[in-house]
């Protein structure tokens, strides 16, 4: 997470892969510590996860932090309407890829396109 | 790639087995098992990290032990190689959710360029053939391309390109 004070307009991109949903705990807990303006995004990636539950799970986790942010559900082009979505914020959040069974990261091609084309600042979460 | 160059699996040994280097020194081939970990924890530690490989292994010793913990677990499959005692490199075939196993394997820099590393990648494919691995696979980055050029030699295939990556797999019987 940015070292950083004071809030932030922050997006979190969501997939539901396992370092996604660290992302989810860490950003939520930045928010409520910093009182970030927060918005959720998720977005069908590799990790194969259903975009409702992950969708669920993100409201559960906001308001169990009692972080207000609206969920948004990325339907088709994931990449593209991410990038076209981060220009109102100050950073992007992302998981930092999926992890295979020997424990290789591997970077899907949404986050190598946000990568290559987000204007906004980006943080990969590990 | 003429016929004499194609190998098929009769061409993966199975381990224990000593070769001999491209830089003349004996190199054997064992299966590793828990009892090597300090060894393997060891041979991590010194490993340069600029030869690292989608984020493994990692750089401090606790994070190594940790990814060891994981995936040393039984039914995986590891090839260890030794120059007088030490572990030189570490290859490992590691399960899937459906039923298929991941390879990756590891050569440290002062043996690198040796031969070694095709040499552990044929014995671990060796030692899955043995174990009844049916499926291997694995993802490289795509500008590696020396250790591309190996997997395509020892017969694994490009199935597809998710990024940076390149993943490949071959089917052992």
């Amino acid at each position: 997470m940015p070292a950083q004070s004071g809030c932030m307009k922050v997006l979190l991109a969501l997939d539901g892969s396992e370092l996604s949903m660290r992302a989810l705990d860490r950003t939520v807990e930045r928010a409520r510590e910093a009182g970030d303006d927060l918005a959720v995004a998720v977005y069908e990636g590799a990790a194969a996860a259903d975009v409702d539950e992950v969708a669920e799970t993100a409201t559960e986790r906001l308001s169990a932090a009692g972080v207000d942010a609206a969920v948004h559900r990325l339907e088709d082009e994931a990449g593209s309407r991410l990038v076209e979505l981060a220009d109102d914020y100050d950073e992007l959040v992302m998981g930092g890829g999926e992890i295979s069974p020997m424990g290789k990261i591997r970077i899907g091609e949404t986050i190598e396109f946000v990568l290559v084309n987000a204007q906004t600042t980006l943080t990969l979460v590990r | 790639m003429s016929p004499e160059e194609s190998p098929t699996d009769d061409d993966f040994p199975v381990p224990p087995r000593s070769v001999v280097d491209g830089e003349g020194r004996d190199i054997r081939f064992r299966e590793g098992d828990e009892g090597d970990l300090e060894a393997v924890v060891d041979m991590y530690t010194q490993f340069d990290p600029s030869d690292r490989a989608q984020g493994i292994p990692p750089s401090k010793e606790p994070a190594i032990r940790d990814w060891l913990d994981a995936i040393t677990t039984s039914g995986n499959l590891q090839v260890i190689a030794e120059h007088e005692g030490d572990v030189v490199g570490h290859g490992m075939l590691v399960s899937d959710e459906d039923g298929g196993y991941e390879l990756a394997l590891f050569v440290l820099q002062d043996y690198q360029g040796a031969g070694i590393g095709t040499e552990l990648l044929r014995t671990l494919l060796g030692l899955g053939s043995d174990r009844g691995v049916e499926r291997v696979w694995l993802s490289v980055e795509r500008w590696n391309e020396p250790a591309i050029t190996v997997y395509e030699k020892v017969g694994f295939e490009r199935t597809g390109q998710a990024s940076f990556e390149i993943e490949m797999d071959m089917t052992l019987d």
